[in-house]
C-alpha cells in the first residue's frame, strides 16, 4: 500500500549511503533491547518503519504487536515461555527491510516476524524469508497476485475490499460512471486493472471509466478535482474509487470540500483512508464520503469495545484510534499463537503447516479462518465518514469473504490458485494442472 | 351586509375548526410514517421522508430539517421519534408536543448518500417559499437537481410570488428541468425548457441536457443537442481560463516555498537541504498556535493564521540563525559538505518533530474566510488558493522592499557582491551572514503557515517542497528574486496546461525534462546575474 514520497526516493539515489549509515545508527540503538537474549523466551520480530515517510502508518502497528505480546505475557506467555519483542527500524528504506529481516532471523533468531506495509517492502523481504525459512505476517490490504509459503496475508485481497465496494456503489448509489483515481505505483495500478476488468464485465462502457494516476505526495489537486467534476456532469451518476496514497489524501479531500463536491453528488470511496488518516483533517465537509475496510473502530461488538479499551489503556491515550491493519495484526498474532500451541513448537516448518485451517474470532463478530492460500476470511464493511472523524457502517457483506490470492478478473491469473495444503504450490494452474513454481 | 360578513366569518371559523378536527384524521398515516424513522433501515427512512414531506403536516419541515442536521432522534424500543431543536428543547415528532427529555436509548436517525439526496429534494419543495433568500435559492437549486414532477406545482406557485431576480431565474430553471423530464409536457413547453437551461450554461445544465433520454420529440432532441454543443464550446473557453488560474495558484505555492531558498541558496549560495524543514517548522508553529487558541480563546480562531505568521517567522528564523552559527558558517565555500550537513540536519529535524508531535498528521483548521469557493463565470475559485496568491505576492513585495530600502538589505547585497570589500567598509559580515540565513529561514517558516492550509502537516511536509524549490530557484536564475518570481509562475502555468493533456505524472516528468534542456542552453537560468559578482 502507501509508500514514500518520490522525492525521498530521488534523494536516496544520490545519498543512499548516508541514509543507510544514519538509519543504521538509529537502528543500532533500537536493537540493543533485543541483544540481551535469554533462552527461556520466544522472540517475535517486529519489522515496521519507525522513521522516514512510512513511520506515519507503521509506528502504530509496532505498538500493536508490543501490546499483543504484553497481553499474551500477562496470560502466562506461550508454551510456558515469555514472549519477547525484537523491534528493528527499517526506516522506510526498501533495501534496508531485507537487511533488517535477515538480522532478525539470523542474529536475533526470532520465531516469527510481523511487519511491512508497502508492497515493495514485502517484495524486498520475500527472498530473505524464503531462504532462511521463517514466517512473515503481512497486515495490510494489498493488490493480490501473490501466495508464498512463508507469508501469511492478514490484510484484504482485492476481492475483499475493492470489488465489494464497487458492488455497493452500483447497487445502492446506482453509479454508472467511474473515476478510478490512484497514486502511481503497483497497488493502485493492479487494483484498477482488476476493477476495470470487473466493471467491463458488468457492462460499463469504456467511455464511462476515467483512470487517473498522480505522483506520490501530490498536493495540487485543482485540475484533477475539476476534471472529476466535469466527468461527473455527463448526466449519469458518478463515483470516484480512490486508491490514492495515504498522505496525498488530505489535500485531495480539502480540494473536494473547497470546490463544493459533496458526497451526495459524487461520492468518493477510498481504500487507503482510515481513522488514522482522518485524524489530520476537518471531516465536516467530507461527511458521506465512503471507505471500504474489513474493520472500523466504530463497530460495536463486545470484542471490539474491549480491544479499544485495553489499547487506549496500554498506550495511555484515551483518544488513540484503532484501524484495519491493526485488527489484521490482532488476527495474525492470535492465529500464530494458536498454531504454536497446536504443534507445541515454534519451528517455522511445523507452524506453517499448522496455520491453514486455524480459526480465531475477529473483532467485528465474525471468525477469521486461515485458508490454504495463506489469506484469511474477512467481512467487508462500507463506512461513511462522520463529522467526528469516525465511520458509520452503512453496509456489510452478508457473510465472510474468503481472500483470493489470484484475481478472477484478470486474464493472466484467473486460472491460478494458491494451495499450500494439498498442492503445496502458490500458483497452481487449475486448467493445466501444473504448478508454475517460483518463476512467476 | 353585517349579517353576510358575520356569516362569512362564522364559516371561516367553522372551516378552521374543520381543519383542526380533520388533522387527527390525517395523522394516522403521518404517524405511521414518522414511526418508520425508528426502524433504523435505510429503505424505511426513505419511505418516511417521502410520506412526511408530502403529508402537508406543519411538522414536516421541522422533522426533515432535523433529519438533515442529525437532530432527529429515534428510540428503537418504544418506536418513538423526537425532534431536538437547536435550542435544546425537544418535541415528539408524531404529535408536536413538547417532551421533557429524549430517552437515553434514542439515537440520531442515520442517513446515507441516497437519503441525503431525498432529504434535499424534500426540503427543496418545503422551503421554496421560505422568507430567507438564501434558503429559497438553495431550495430552487435542489429542485433543479432532483427535478421531480411532484415539485412542479410548488415551484409554479413560488414563481408567481417571487420578487427577487436571481431566485426567480433559479426557479425558472427548476421549472424547466421538471418540464423537460415530464412525460406529458407539450413540445412547446419542452423547447422553452431547453432554451432556459441552455441559457444557464454550466456543467449542471450540461448534465441535465445529456440525461434527457431518447423518448423526446425530434425537435426537442435536436434543440438539446445544439444546446449541449454550445454549452460545451463556452465551457472549453472557460477551461483555458481555469487552467491559467490553476497555474497562477500552483505558481504562487511554488514561489512561496522557494522564496526563502532564493535567499539562502540564491543570495548566499548555501545549498540548504534543510530548507523544507523550515517550512515544516512554520506549519507546526501554526498547529501549536491553533491548539492554544482552540483550548484557551476559541473566539480568536479566525485570526489564528495572522498570529501564526509572525510567530512562525520568529521560530524558523531563530532556528535558522542557530543553524548558521553552529554549522553552516564553518562550511562556507565547501558546497558538498554543506549539502551533506544540511541534509543530515533535515533528517534530524524531521525525527525531532516526529518524536515531539508524533508521526501522524496534525490537523490545522481553515479559518472561515479561507474555506469554500466562489464562482467566477464558469470557473470555481477557492478562497484558500486566492488568499495564498495574495499572501505570496505580499511576502515577495515586502522582501524586495526590505532588500532595497533597509540598511540590512544594503549590507546583505554588499556582502554577497563582494565580501572583502564589504568587510573593509566596516560591515560585520558574519553577523550579516547569520541574519541573512535567519531571514531566509524565517520566510520559509511563513510559507509553512500558508502551506499548512492546503497540505498535510506531517514531519514529511518539507520533503515534498525541497526539490520543487530548488527547481524554481535554478530555473529563475540564482541570486535574482525577480527570476524566482517569473520562474515559479512559468513552471506553475506550464505544469497546469500540460497536466490535462499528459496527466499529472507525465506532466511532472515533462517539466523536469524541459528544465534540464533549458539549463543546458542557459546554465544560469532565466535571469542570470552579470558582472563581477558572478565570478566571485
Amino acid at each position: 500500500m502507501p509508500t514514500k514520497s518520490i522525492h525521498d526516493i530521488a534523494a536516496s539515489f544520490s545519498r543512499r549511503g548516508v541514509l543507510a549509515a544514519s538509519a543504521g545508527l538509529m537502528l543500532g540503538l533500537a536493537s540493543i533491547s533485543g541483544a540481551k537474549a535469554a533462552d527461556d523466551t520466544i522472540k517475535v520480530g517486529v519489522l515496521h518503519s519507525l522513521s522516514g515517510t512510512m513511520a506515519i502508518s507503521e509506528t502504530t502497528l509496532k505498538d500493536t504487536i508490543l501490546f499483543l505480546i504484553d497481553e499474551q505475557n500477562k496470560k502466562g506467555g506461550l508454551l510456558g515461555k515469555k514472549l519477547e519483542a525484537v523491534v528493528v527500524d527499517p526506516a522506510s528504506n526498501w533495501p534496508l527491510f531485507a537487511e533488517k529481516a535477515r538480522e532478525l532471523i539470523t542474529k536475533d533468531k526470532v520465531s516469527v516476524v510481523f511487519g511491512c506495509w508497502t508492497s515493495v517492502s514485502r517484495k524486498s523481504v520475500l527472498p530473505v524469508f524464503k531462504e532462511l525459512n521463517n514466517i512473515l505476517f503481512y497486515p495490510v490490504q494489498y493488490e493480490g497476485e501473490e501466495s508464498e509459503r512463508n507469508v501469511f496475508y492478514t490484510g484484504a485481497a482485492p476481492n475483499q475490499q475493492a470489488i465489494p465496494a464497487v458492488d455497493y456503489l452500483m447497487k445502492e448509489e446506482k453509479v454508472k460512471r467511474w473515476v478510478l483515481a490512484g497514486t502511481d505505483y503497483v497497488y493502485p495500478r493492479t487494483t484498477n486493472k482488476i476493477l476495470e476488468a470487473y466493471l467491463k464485465s458488468k457492462g460499463v462502457a469504456q467511455e464511462d471509466i476515467m483512470i487517473n494516476y498522480t505522483p506520490f505526495g501530490h498536493s495540487d489537486w485543482q485540475t484533477i478535482v475539476a476534471d472529476i467534476k466535469k466527468f461527473g456532469s455527463a448526466g449519469k451518476k458518478t463515483a470516484v474509487v480512490s486508491t490514492i496514497n495515504g498522505d496525498a489524501n488530505v489535500p485531495f479531500y480539502k480540494e473536494l470540500g473547497n470546490q463544493g463536491i459533496k458526497a451526495k453528488d459524487i461520492p468518493v470511496v477510498a481504500f487507503s483512508v482510515g481513522e488514522e488518516e482522518l485524524a489530520g483533517i476537518d471531516t465536516k465537509p467530507l461527511v458521506g464520503h465512503l471507505a471500504a475496510w474489513n474493520y472500523f473502530e466504530s463497530i460495536k461488538t463486545p470484542a471490539n469495545e474491549k480491544f479499544i479499551k485495553d489499547w487506549q489503556a496500554y498506550t495511555k491515550n484515551p483518544k488513540r484510534t484503532t484501524n484495519d491493519p491493526m485488527e489484521a495484526h490482532v488476527i495474525g498474532f492470535n492465529m500464530w499463537v494458536k498454531a504454536v500451541e497446536k504443534v507445541k513448537s515454534t519451528d517455522p516448518d511445523k507452524v506453517i503447516d499448522a496455520l491453514p485451517g486455524i480459526e480465531t474470532p475477529n473483532l467485528t463478530g465474525g471468525v477469521a479462518k486461515m485458508l490454504p492460500n495463506h489469506h484469511i476470511t474477512k467481512p467487508v464493511f462500507i463506512g461513511e465518514i462522520k463529522g467526528n472523524g469516525q465511520f458509520d457502517v452503512v453496509w456489510k457483506t452478508p457473510s465472510l469473504v474468503p481472500g483470493d490470492a489470484w484475481s478472477k478478473e484478470l486474464d493472466g491469473s484467473k486460472d491460478l490458485i494458491g494451495d499450500w495444503v494439498g498442492k503445496k504450490c502458490g500458483n497452481f494452474n487449475t486448467k493445466t494442472n501444473k504448478c508454475l513454481g517460483s518463476g512467476s | 351586509m353585517p349579517t353576510k360578513l358575520s356569516a362569512r366569518l362564522s364559516s371561516f371559523v367553522l372551516s378552521l375548526f374543520l381543519i383542526a378536527f380533520a388533522l387527527p384524521a390525517f395523522a394516522g398515516p403521518f404517524e405511521d410514517a414518522v414511526a418508520k424513522f425508528a426502524n433504523d433501515d435505510f429503505s424505511d427512512t426513505d419511505e418516511a421522508i417521502g410520506a412526511v414531506a408530502s403529508s402537508g403536516n406543519k411538522l414536516a419541515f421541522p422533522i426533515i430539517s432535523a433529519l438533515q442536521d442529525g437532530r432527529l432522534m429515534a428510540d428503537p424500543d418504544s418506536k418513538k421519534v423526537y425532534v431536538t431543536g437547536t435550542d435544546g428543547k425537544s418535541i415528539d415528532a408524531a404529535t408536536g408536543e413538547a417532551v421533557a427529555s429524549v430517552p437515553d436509548s434514542a439515537s440520531a436517525v442515520r442517513l446515507n448518500n441516497r437519503l441525503r439526496r431525498s432529504v434535499d429534494a424534500a426540503l427543496g419543495s418545503l422551503t421554496l417559499q421560505s422568507p430567507d433568500l438564501g434558503a429559497r435559492l438553495q431550495a430552487a437549486q435542489s429542485v433543479f437537481k432532483s427535478h421531480e414532477e411532484t415539485a412542479l406545482e410548488p415551484v409554479e406557485s413560488a414563481l408567481a410570488k417571487e420578487t427577487n431576480r436571481s431566485v426567480k431565474t433559479a426557479l425558472g430553471e427548476a421549472r424547466a428541468a421538471i418540464l423537460l423530464f415530464k412525460s406529458d409536457a407539450t413540445e412547446v413547453q419542452k423547447l422553452e425548457a431547453v432554451a432556459t437551461i441552455r441559457a444557464r450554461g454550466d456543467q449542471d445544465a450540461l448534465a441535465l441536457l445529456s440525461d434527457i433520454g431518447t423518448d423526446q420529440p425530434a425537435s426537442v432532441a435536436k434543440a438539446a443537442t445544439s444546446a449541449i454543443g454550445s454549452i460545451q464550446n463556452s465551457l472549453a473557453v472557460w477551461s483555458t481560463v481555469q487552467n491559467a488560474w490553476y497555474g497562477l495558484s500552483l505558481g504562487s505555492v511554488l514561489l512561496l516555498a522557494a522564496i526563502g531558498l532564493a535567499i539562502t541558496f540564491g543570495v548566499m549560495g548555501v545549498i540548504n537541504m534543510a530548507h523544507g524543514e523550515m517550512v515544516m517548522i512554520g506549519a507546526y508553529t501554526t498547529f501549536v498556535v491553533q491548539e492554544v487558541i482552540r483550548t484557551r480563546y476559541p473566539a480568536l480562531f479566525d485570526y489564528s493564521l495572522l498570529i501564526a505568521v509572525p510567530l512562525a517567522f520568529l521560530v524558523a528564523g531563530a532556528i535558522g540563525v542557530l543553524i548558521e552559527r553552529s554549522i553552516i558558517r564553518f562550511l562556507y565555500g565547501r558546497p558538498l559538505e554543506t549539502l551533506l550537513a544540511t541534509w543530515g540536519l533535515s533528517l534530524v529535524l524531521q525525527q525531532a518533530v516526529r518524536t515531539m508531535f508524533g508521526p501522524t498528521n496534525r490537523e490545522v483548521g481553515n479559518p472561515s474566510w479561507m474555506s469554500g469557493a466562489f464562482e467566477l463565470g464558469q470557473i470555481t475559485i477557492t478562497y484558500n488558493r486566492l488568499w495564498i496568491l495574495c499572501f505570496t505576492l505580499a511576502v515577495f513585495a515586502v522582501l524586495l522592499a526590505m532588500l532595497r530600502y533597509t540598511s540590512l538589505g544594503l549590507e546583505m547585497r554588499a556582502v554577497t557582491q563582494n565580501r572583502r570589500m564589504a568587510a573593509s567598509m566596516g560591515i560585520a559580515t558574519s553577523r550579516v551572514d547569520a541574519l541573512t540565513f535567519g531571514l531566509g529561514s524565517g520566510i520559509a517558516g511563513i510559507a509553512g503557515v500558508a502551506l499548512s492550509q492546503i497540505d498535510n502537516v506531517s514531519p514529511n511536509l518539507g520533503q515534498s517542497y525541497i526539490i520543487d524549490s530548488f527547481m524554481v530557484v535554478v530555473f529563475g536564475g540564482v541570486g535574482n528574486l525577480w527570476g524566482t518570481l517569473v520562474g515559479a509562475f512559468t513552471l506553475g502555468i506550464a505544469n497546469k496546461f500540460l497536466e490535462p493533456v499528459a496527466g499529472a505524472v507525465l506532466g511532472k516528468i515533462a517539466i523536469l525534462v524541459l528544465i534540464i534542456l533549458f539549463i543546458q542552453k542557459r546554465p544560469r537560468g532565466l535571469f542570470a546575474l552579470k558582472g563581477r559578482a558572478v565570478e566571485a
